[in-house]
């Protein structure tokens, strides 16, 4: 009985250890059309053609790429504040209500931020953010080239910000775990040598967790890398390659939510399932990166105390 | 006196060193605000927009119409009710079991370290490539979209959730208690099941009603599995209605009363999935 117990579960975890090598494999096998077809050449070409069965991922990539460039871009800075907030300055009464609340934003569905973000957010965003952009920023060379174009709501920019309203909670938490983990000795110190509250926090808790933070902020990424219905709704689904952020883009989840069902003919299929095999190829990386950065943390954080 | 000048408040480099502080704890409390703005617009909208469709019996009872139509979202409740049932059946026990081996049996050997690894690596994998997955290894076999097939994609994204709670929770276990089992005479099945998972029962089960508040607003694994479906049906093997796709196709459509009723599922799912996470919540801090 004993030796059944362990056994049966010593099953379901070499189970649940062969998911992830079983999905890998199953995306290699459904892509092998395209894979022996195009080749390496799917990656580099940006046509995407189902009658003329021509199909390259420069687009989807290059759209999920700047969408959660974006969302990091504003997610980090903004998590990181929220976080200061949180460990540092809050009274503690009101920590757990409004820690709560920054992590109800990631039990929020992602089709709901998506359907708020086409009905709401994007006619608000095109007739006043957007144009205001456009005038402000448009006129600068080179940068300006990234906010051309008529302001159409949706967009690479709309999904961006949508996105990293949905990675806040995530990059939050982890930075919030890992500031918590700072001896507070080496805080008191540094406030008995007369340092302000943002000193200790910038050149002291900062490189104290700097592994940490980082890994927050890979989490984050992949999150944003592969989140699907959000950026369906706003993205403009075009596969069209434009350097303007106002301009609708396609991310290669939304272009497998949108497509996948209406797919005709073995290629089409392939092009597609090989789209998600890159998507979680990419996505498997930055995880296991933002996974083996939190546990060197954890792994020194053990060795000192 | 020297000693005296650098810490006066009049000195120059401690006053800016005192503006700079204020000023970025001011940005960091702006941070906060930001973050809680979207939520409390997000929420203000959904139920703005959705209560009208909520409040109507009709909502309940009818089932989805085609445009310009009266009707509601009954087979899409009872739909994405079926799913959600099936998928957490399915995903719960293969979760507590593999999540008891890591923490019970894996303190030697390779496996439990990757499986953990793995497993972290699961929980964050994108929703769609699961879809992708359950759709080529079971809808392209028996050549239909069906609920078992949703069931299916729910199930795996259940699993990894489970197996961190269960792990996490079973390791907080304090190991005297084990050892006290094992002296006197208890074999260690009969100790995990005895005494570990009832000193972590409360853990365990804020991990599944979590993994249920995840699963519940899924869109994207089970647009490629369990479709969607326009009439009633509880038949696990056809295709079959649920809230998330409903809500997408509604959404993405030019109509109107199509609109309202999107609006109507996106806040019920909500009030599920945030009423959820809150009893969760509530139930894992009772026992702090």
């Amino acid at each position: 009985m004993d030796a059944a117990f362990e056994h049966v579960t010593r099953v379901f975890a070499v189970l649940v250890f062969s998911i992830l090598l079983a999905i890998l494999a199953s995306l290699v096998m459904g892509s092998r059309p395209t894979l022996e077809r195009f080749g390496l050449g799917f990656l580099f070409s940006a046509e995407w053609d189902p009658v003329q069965e021509q199909f390259g991922a420069v687009v989807p990539i290059y759209g999920t790429l700047v969408t959660s460039l974006i969302a990091m871009a504003i997610g980090i800075p903004v998590s990181f504040g929220i976080a200061l907030f949180l460990t540092e300055l809050s009274p503690a009464w009101l920590k757990r209500p409004l820690g709560t609340a920054i992590e109800l934003l990631a039990a929020i569905p992602s089709i709901i931020y998506g359907m708020w973000g086409l009905f709401v957010f994007a006619p608000l965003f095109q007739e006043h953010l957007q144009p205001a952009l456009i005038e402000s920023l448009g006129g600068i060379p080179v940068l300006g080239a990234l906010f051309e174009g008529p302001p159409l709501g949706i967009g690479m920019l709309t999904a961006g910000i949508i996105l990293s309203i949905m990675v806040i909670p995530f990059i939050t938490a982890v930075m919030r775990d890992v500031f918590e983990l700072v001896p507070p000795l080496l805080k008191e110190s540094a406030y008995g040598l007369g340092a302000t509250t943002w000193e200790v926090v910038w050149r002291v808790v900062l490189p104290y967790t700097k592994v940490g933070v980082i890994g927050g902020i890979m989490l984050g990424l992949g999150r944003a890398l592969g989140e699907t219905m959000a950026v369906t709704f706003v993205i403009g689904n075009a596969h069209r390659l434009a350097a303007s952020l106002n301009a609708p883009g396609n991310s290669i989840a939304s272009a497998l939510a949108n497509e996948f069902t209406e797919a005709v003919g073995d290629l089409y299929f392939s092009a597609l399932i090989e789209l998600g095999l890159i998507l979680f190829l990419i996505t498997t990386i930055v995880l296991a990166l933002s996974k083996l950065l939190l546990m060197q943390l954890s792994k020194r954080e053990g060795t000192r105390t | 006196m020297s000693n005296h000048v650098a810490i006066s408040p009049a000195n120059p480099l401690y006053r800016s060193r005192k503006r700079v502080n204020v000023f970025l704890l001011a940005v960091s409390g702006l941070a906060l605000l930001f973050g809680l703005f979207w939520l409390v617009w997000i929420l203000a909208t959904l139920f703005y927009e959705g209560g009208h469709a909520l409040a109507r019996a009709a909502f309940y009872y009818e089932m989805t119409p085609p445009p310009g139509e009266d009707g509601g979202l009954a087979n899409a409740i009872v739909g994405s009710g079926i799913l959600i049932s099936a998928g957490t059946l399915l995903g719960t026990p293969i979760g507590i079991l593999a999540g008891t081996y890591l923490a019970e049996y894996g303190r030697r050997g390779w496996l439990a370290g990757a499986t953990r690894f793995l497993n972290d690596v699961l929980l964050s994998a994108p929703s769609i490539v699961i879809g992708l997955f359950v759709y080529s290894v079971y809808v392209a076999q028996v050549g239909h979209f069906s609920g078992f097939a949703g069931s299916l994609a729910l199930g795996l994204i259940v699993i990894p959730v489970v197996v961190r709670t269960t792990d996490d929770m079973l390791k907080l276990v304090p190991n005297s208690l084990r050892e006290a089992a094992v002296a006197l005479g208890c074999p260690t099945w009969k100790m995990i099941v005895f005494i570990s998972y009832r000193a972590a029962r409360t853990g365990i089960v804020t991990g599944i009603l979590l993994a249920v508040a995840r699963i519940s607003g899924e869109t994207a694994p089970l647009l490629f599995t369990a479709l969607n479906n326009q009439f009633w049906s509880v038949d696990l093997n056809k295709p079959m209605a649920n809230l998330p796709t409903v809500i997408f196709q509604f959404a993405m459509s030019p109509y109107e009363d199509w609109h309202r009723l999107a609006w109507g599922g996106a806040a019920l799912i909500t009030l599920a999935v945030l009423a959820l996470n809150i009893v969760a919540r509530t139930l894992f801090r009772k026992k702090d």
